[in-house]
């Protein structure tokens, strides 16, 4: 039993990894604080549903193609309206991303309705797998594999390509950088998009899982956050630790003490802000 | 003074003249409809098909009411914690001069807008709010929906009666109108002798959550039945989705709900997951009746073959049949306190069946359908298993809690 919900809990972290990771890297990497980051996912979401329900696109063509789509879609984003704030106060930041989720909320709604949306899985993906002598539900063994690759590959390329010793050279000393020959502009757009397109991924892998509706862009920004300030900002691995930690005490709360786990979550969200201000894995 | 000038004053005086006798000479009066929901909130969708059947039932009926004329004045309220809907059904009163208010999605908006009602003395229509004792709080509160109890409390005996539920867990979305059902099944499950195995709190309104470990901690206890309320929508989608992942249907544990479980007007999109769903509610559009029957047809006349009317739907619509007995019985002159009364005791033969308001409440008596979601001529419907005749609101009946306190207080 213990195992079953240790198991649900790491499907349900790695949804939440993979909508913090990409928050995590526009807002530790770029220095912005992106609300807007909910939004991003949201259009993730609702690409999938008309990819695969309307254009009867294959599941996981129809993932890569929202990614790809929205990553896309944030690139005029970053150069008209993010490239101005990079400099500015975290107040303008805040209230220009936030306005950016309202608008995007009532766009979803005037195309999609402000009615619940849902996702045809593929028969593979509808099934169960055996695991710890319980059946679990394929899609969310999916889950699990996606945020698996989605770490690896993050990881990868942020520690062992010149791309990402670049990004991270960008971030330690912007003018550095620059003075080393580095186009830190193309690569805060790169960036950027990486993070929407991540995104994207997470709000099409929720649909299944919580449901779509033009809510979306803001229900699911608090616990978000929660992710990416334990993990620490910019850290890829503290944020699938941080991810982890509450993905599976927030499953095994609602399992064990019901009535009290709108509270438990946050407890490791007050324990790790004690004891460690700028998250688990966080530069101190 | 010209005569050109002196023929333009007596054009003006006799159009003068014309405007101020224009009210009289125009026969139709005009019945002023305050209509306070929240359009743009979440589930305005759901609002949205309230007002449509409102509309509905006025291009049908229309020419019932000779010479009068409703006018309906639309206000998005917004949010739900009331303080919109009090600020605009103020405004409708006082600056529109409304003569009657259709409003309440949420128990809030109600409760928020009693004292007003009641101050200025307008009869107020209870569209869906669904808090037992919110007709309490004002005389001129007359509710046409439904209150939770009268919808959980007869679940609860029911669910020992005929399904034989020795053992049952509840889960529930944690908020007024969550504990409301709760108490109101448990009330009745153990009116019928039973205990309840557990209570789960199923998170807050707000977002909708991972079911998994609550459909989990249900299934650990293999109980015979559970009885879920959550406030239909995304919930129930999602609660769905997740009952079938964990393939919850193959465990024989039956399912139970609120008639948000078996939403109408969603079921196509996951009735297939929801198979063998059983469900209390007051309404569902595949009621084999000729009034409903009638309704429907009509319905997806005006609004498309793939619209599907729900149990809000039917609020909506049973709220302006309402205003049009109100406005028959009173000749288009609008007294509050008369229109209560011609309220009182009125009878109508619903799409929900045969509705009637009590004296004593001000709440309208109903039948409560035991629903199952079954496959008919290749589609997702609803067939009705049971009917539990004209139920009254138990929770004033047993005097319970705030049904009761408010009720004195009022006396």
């Amino acid at each position: 039993m213990a195992l079953s919900i240790f198991f649900d809990g790491i499907a349900y972290a790695m949804i939440l990894f993979v909508l913090a990771v990409g928050l995590s890297i526009t807002m530790g990497l770029m220095g912005v604080i992106n609300l807007a980051h909910g939004a991003f996912a949201m259009a993730g979401g609702y690409l999938a549903v008309v990819l695969i329900n309307r254009l009867a696109v294959p599941f996981v063509p129809a993932l890569l193609l929202a990614v790809a789509l929205v990553a896309v879609l944030s690139v005029p984003f970053e150069r008209m309206l993010y490239a101005a704030i990079y400099g500015r106060g975290e107040l303008d930041q805040v209230l220009m991303t936030i306005g950016l989720t309202l608008m995007s909320m009532a766009v979803a709604t005037y195309l999609f309705g402000p009615g619940p949306v849902t996702l045809k899985l593929p028969g593979a993906l509808d099934g169960t797998v055996p695991a710890f002598g319980r059946e679990f539900p394929s899609y969310r063994a999916f889950i699990v594999g996606v945020g698996a690759a989605v770490f690896a590959a993050l990881w990868f390329s942020f520690e062992r390509t010149v791309l990402g010793a670049k990004i991270r050279a960008a971030v330690d000393n912007r003018a550095m950088a620059e003075a080393a020959g580095i186009n830190t502009a193309r690569l805060f757009t790169l960036t950027f998009a990486l993070g929407c397109g991540l995104a994207a991924l997470g709000g099409a892998l929720a649909v299944n899982v919580v449901g779509l509706t033009p809510r979306f862009a803001i229900q699911y920004l608090v616990v978000v956050l929660a992710v990416v300030a334990v993990g620490g900002l910019g850290t890829i691995g503290g944020t699938m630790a941080a991810a982890l930690v509450i993905g599976v005490a927030d499953v095994a709360a609602r399992y064990f003490f019901p009535g009290a786990s709108a509270f438990l979550i946050y407890a490791p969200l007050l324990l790790v802000m004690l004891l460690r201000p700028r998250g688990l894995l966080g530069k101190v | 003074m010209n005569a050109n000038s002196k023929r333009s004053i007596n054009l003006l005086c006799g159009m003068a003249a014309f405007l101020l006798c224009a009210p009289l000479l125009a026969q139709p009066l005009t019945v002023k409809v305050g209509v306070v929901l929240p359009f743009s909130g979440p589930g305005g969708d759901t609002v949205e098909r309230e007002e449509q059947a409102m509309r509905l039932y006025m291009k049908l009926h229309g020419k019932e009411l000779g010479g009068t004329r409703i006018e309906l004045i639309k206000r998005d309220s917004k949010e739900p914690s009331g303080a919109t809907t009090r600020e605009l059904v103020r405004e409708l009163i006082f600056r529109d001069n409304v003569d009657i208010l259709l409003a309440g999605q949420f128990s809030p908006d109600a409760i928020a807008a009693a004292p007003v009602v009641t101050q200025a003395k307008k009869l107020l229509i209870l569209v869906n709010a669904q808090a037992s004792f919110i007709t309490n709080l004002s005389p001129y509160i007359v509710r046409v929906s439904a209150a939770s109890w009268q919808i959980a409390y007869p679940m609860g005996r029911y669910a020992i009666e005929k399904p034989g539920c020795k053992k049952t867990v509840v889960g529930y979305i944690d908020y007024a109108p969550g504990r409301d059902v709760l108490a109101a099944f448990k009330s009745g499950y153990e009116k019928a002798g039973g205990t309840l195995a557990d209570a789960i709190p199923m998170g807050g309104p707000t977002g909708v959550p991972d079911f998994t470990p609550y459909l989990r901690r249900i299934r650990d206890q293999s109980p015979d039945c559970m009885y879920i309320f959550t406030p239909g929508g995304p919930f129930t989608l999602a609660l769905a989705r997740t009952y079938h992942e964990l393939r919850m249907a193959e465990t024989g544990v039956k399912f139970l709900g609120t008639g948000d479980a078996t939403q109408d007007s969603i079921l196509a999109q996951y009735g297939e997951q929801a198979l063998g769903w059983m469900s209390g509610g007051q309404y569902t559009a595949d009621l084999d009746t000729p009034e409903n029957k009638k309704f429907v047809a009509a319905w997806q006349a005006e609004y498309g073959k793939d619209s599907v009317p729900d149990y809000f739907t039917v609020h909506g619509y049973d709220a302006m049949a309402a205003v049009f007995h109100v406005v028959k019985t009173l000749n288009g002159k609008i007294d509050a306190d008369k229109a209560v009364a011609a309220l009182k005791g009125w009878k109508h033969n619903s799409p929900r069946g045969p509705i009637w308001i009590d004296p004593a409440t001000r709440d309208v008596v109903q039948n409560i359908y035991v629903q199952k979601v079954v496959k008919m001529n290749g589609r997702y419907g609803i067939e009705v298993l049971d009917t539990i005749p004209a139920v009254r609101d138990p929770c004033k009946e047993l005097a319970i809690g705030q049904c009761a306190t408010a009720a004195s207080k009022t006396k």
